[in-house]
């Protein structure tokens, strides 16, 4: 097996993980830094955000502001320390990669345009088009290209990290064209693997999205934080899960039910908005989290389309103009087109909610580092502490940039300390990876990973879905062991060491299912309703802020369902409160304003 | 898709350690209107062969990763669709990389291309705390079209003359210099024509616009190329006119 050393790897070249490279690599320039991904960087997730990026720009607007909506927004279970310190950056990231070269959308005088998203009080959203993680992963990806002491180590597979005395000393990757193993030593080791959405059947994630970054880490001993807070999006599109961005409702588009009625206003969002004046945290601008559940209570009612690939409500944007549309949605306009022969120009996209993006993750400090010491986490496979049980569209995009640069710098002062690690003991280590990957080549059986994947996805959108009840929960858990057993007895079909996705599948399904129970149990035993946790059963059907204003905290077990533990969440500045959008919001926003005046 | 017809794809197989050469193999693939080749491939691998090997992502036109040859042209599997090939199809791996297994291909060269070619602002010493760049629309539109770029190869495999020659920098690559060099915040555009301009830059295209045909997004490369031989011209015009005015400076043959 050949061995690499290098100061820093960094897994995943995603938007969090090219951040943190360049971080290294822009302070440090006597440091190596290996950034390995399974695929081309600009392969990575992402590229397919859409919507925009969160930082305060406008004189209307304060770090206050963002702080509150986001902590409301995640319905009181941030970290606000944690909250505090990211709202504070967010401007500095973006005018970071303004100087990079991304091509955000300007006024007509040439300065940064934002635009309104779902829950947030004032427009503070930077954007490029719709195609916003497209530009932040090219522009990151283009900038990481000065740096030559960034290796990329593309098409490797990390199968697993190295751990000496606590430590982690570095990672075992696969080359994957090569077949090869390769042994990356390294003073501090960065996960920027990313989510987890394709536990899930339908999900606007790419394929890749397979948690196997949480998975790794998850069986190491970190804890995988909030994992029961997944994320629907409101609009996929039905069938493929293929995203619609928020920001065509932050333009102004609006959800309607089959007999055109915009149901948000019955859900406590309203009153109705005129069309084409979208007002913040109101109707079509609410959070995703609320939004996916009066989806779910007009689908109850019988009161959405129907189509064999499930039922779906109306976005329509035909107000905005063919202009506006070409202007700021074109993508959205091109994949209606693409994906479902609907120009949106003319009529309305047929959307429904989508699972999308995971809360929770792999637990760390305020300065990302996990309970491995020198093993850091940033970005979507991550939990910091600050998206609380709901997140708020355009925070995620902000957060690889803000905590991907965080992490490169803890990271490379934990490589600077230049502990020594027992080569010896790496070295077994390795070789034991080997053994096992070796021995998965060479599995017999007549199970598939394919249908263990679907399985498994099904499961999580019946027991894990916008709704939540001890018995569907209860089903989802036993359905999760079952796979489990299962996929011990896939076969592999493909022999060839060269580009063998036949055995990666089977990997990232077997750490996705880890992740998957994860979630399961973490719902569970979470007796309260929440952001995206909301329950049916009787007695959890409100938050239960004496029992439950805590982070869930799921332990691997070897063999049997995880542990669940709780930890303190840290508010310092803003109490928990009812959290209330539409003219329930704005009302409470008045007495908040009065009480603090008085 | 469960009693849907069976459309026929022919599949370039090819296992370096174990086939001689890579070759066809016929197989049935359910559709409906909805299906693209990504499904069509994905259905198998799930259900009739684990070992094929392809390169997926984002199923959504944005990532680059599942350019091949479709009936011998350049297309992204998942935003070409079945329904549009009634008498079925023929899948290779994108023309003129070297294949490494089956659908995949070595980006190798393209990447390197990318690197060479300098595509990041450079030039500005502006910093966060002195707040963004201004820059119009008008601007930024000169450049914007060449920034859409997914980087997923189909220009190179569309290009005869990659083909002929693979140290060719290529439409992809000089596309992304060139966004660079139109773009206000940067000044660079001297240090990138140094390669642009060279043996296998801009000149080696022979205009026969392919490329433009074949790009997913848009990107018009063939267009950037053009121009590119335009500042190109002019950079050398005007390093003759220089020349002219310090003729004691200057060392022409």
């Amino acid at each position: 097996m050949q061995t690499i050393t290098v100061d820093i790897a960094i897994v995943g070249a995603g938007g969090a993980g090219i951040r943190a490279a360049i971080e290294v690599a822009k302070n440090n320039p006597d440091f190596t830094v290996a950034l390995i991904s399974k695929v081309y960087p600009m392969r990575s997730h992402t590229v397919a955000a859409e919507g925009g990026s969160a930082a305060v720009r406008q004189e209307t607007d304060s770090l206050e502001l963002h702080f509150n909506d986001t902590v409301s927004g995640g319905d009181w279970l941030c970290d606000q320390d944690v909250v505090e310190y990211f709202v504070q950056q967010c401007p500095h990231e973006m005018i970071q990669l303004e100087q990079w070269g991304c091509p955000w959308s300007r006024k007509p005088d040439g300065s940064i345009n934002v635009r309104n998203f779902g829950g947030m009080k004032v427009a503070r959203t930077w954007f490029a088009a719709d195609k916003t993680g497209f530009h932040i992963l090219h522009t990151l990806f283009q900038t990481s290209l000065k740096y030559p002491q960034i290796r990329r180590l593309d098409e490797h597979f990390v199968l697993d990290i190295l751990v000496d005395d606590g430590r982690v000393a570095g990672v075992v990757v696969l080359n994957m064209l090569e077949g090869e193993l390769v042994q990356v030593r390294a003073g501090a080791v960065v996960f920027a693997t990313g989510g987890a959405g394709r536990v899930y059947r339908y999900n606007t994630n790419a394929s890749v999205v397979t948690g196997e970054g949480m998975g790794i880490a998850y069986r190491h001993g970190v804890a995988l934080r909030d994992m029961e807070f997944v994320q629907y999006h409101p609009t996929g599109l039905p069938g493929s899960g293929i995203l619609i961005t928020e920001a065509s409702r932050g333009e102004g588009g609006v959800l309607l039910n089959k007999d055109g009625y915009r149901y948000l206003q019955d859900y406590g969002l309203g009153p109705e908005t005129p069309l084409g004046q979208p007002k913040p945290k109101f109707m079509e601008l609410g959070p995703r989290d609320k939004v996916s559940q009066a989806f779910w209570h007009e689908w109850r009612a019988g009161r959405m389309e129907h189509s064999p690939q499930g039922d779906y409500s109306l976005l329509d944007i035909r107000h905005l103009g063919k202009e506006k549309i070409l202007e700021r949605l074109p993508m959205i306009r091109e994949l209606a087109i693409e994906y479902m022969g609907i120009d949106p120009i003319d009529a309305p996209i047929p959307v429904r909610p989508t699972a999308h993006y995971t809360m929770g993750g792999i637990a760390t400090d305020q300065q990302c580092e996990s309970s491995i010491k020198g093993l850091f986490a940033a970005g979507e496979c991550s939990s910091v502490g600050m998206h609380g049980a709901n997140r708020l569209g355009s925070n995620s995009l902000a957060e690889i940039l803000v905590f991907g640069a965080l992490a490169g710098q803890g990271a490379a002062m934990r490589s600077k300390e230049g502990v020594k690690s027992n080569a010896a003991a790496l070295d077994a280590q390795a070789k034991d990876v080997e053994k096992s990957f070796t021995g998965l080549l060479r599995q017999k059986g007549k199970e598939k990973w394919s249908v263990i994947r679907d399985e498994m996805g099904l499961a999580m959108e019946d027991g894990c879905g916008i709704y939540r009840s001890e018995e569907l929960m209860q089903k989802t858990i036993n359905k999760l062991a079952e796979l489990q057993d299962r996929i011990k007895k896939v076969g592999i079909v493909d022999s060839s060491i060269v580009f063998n996705t036949d055995v990666l599948n089977l990997i990232e399904i077997g750490y996705g299912l880890d992740v998957a129970e994860g979630m399961a149990h973490s719902a569970m035993q979470r007796k309260e309703s929440r952001g995206a946790h909301q329950r049916l059963d009787e007695s959890c059907k409100a938050r239960d802020d004496e029992n439950f204003l805590k982070h869930s905290l799921a332990y691997y077990k070897k063999g049997s369902a995880p542990r669940i533990e709780y930890g303190p969440v840290n508010i310092t500045k803003l109490p928990p409160a009812k959290r209330v959008y539409g003219a329930e919001g704005a009302s409470q926003d008045k007495q908040n304003k009065e009480k603090g005046n008085g | 898709m469960a009693d849907a017809k069976k459309m026929l794809l022919k599949i370039l197989r090819y296992d370096p350690e174990h086939d001689s050469a890579p070759h066809f193999v016929p197989y049935g693939v359910p559709w409906d209107d909805q299906t693209s080749f990504l499904d069509g491939l994905q259905y198998l691998k799930d259900n009739v062969c684990p070992d094929l090997s392809f390169r997926s992502s984002c199923r959504m036109a944005i990532c680059g990763s599942c350019g091949v040859m479709i009936n011998g042209v350049p297309k992204l599997a998942c935003k070409t669709f079945l329904r549009h090939y009634p008498d079925g199809a023929n899948v290779e791996p994108l023309a003129n990389f070297p294949v490494e297994r089956d659908l995949v291909v070595d980006l190798t060269h393209f990447l390197e291309y990318i690197q060479a070619l300098k595509p990041y602002v450079i030039g500005n010493s502006r910093q966060p705390k002195d707040g963004p760049n201004m820059q119009t629309p008008e601007e930024m539109s000169r450049y914007h079209q060449f920034a859409l770029c997914i980087n997923c190869g189909l220009c190179y495999a569309a290009c005869p003359q990659f083909g002929l020659n693979p140290a060719f920098y290529g439409p992809g690559a000089i596309t992304l210099g060139h966004r660079y060099n139109l773009d206000s915040r940067d000044h660079g555009q001297a240090d990138r024509m140094r390669n642009i301009n060279s043996e296998n830059g801009v000149w080696g295209c022979t205009l026969v616009g392919y490329c433009s045909e074949v790009c997913p997004k848009h990107v018009d490369p063939a267009a950037a190329l053009q121009q590119c031989k335009v500042a190109g011209a002019l950079d050398f015009a005007s390093s003759v006119l220089h020349c002219k005015k310090n003729k004691e400076a200057c060392h022409v043959d």
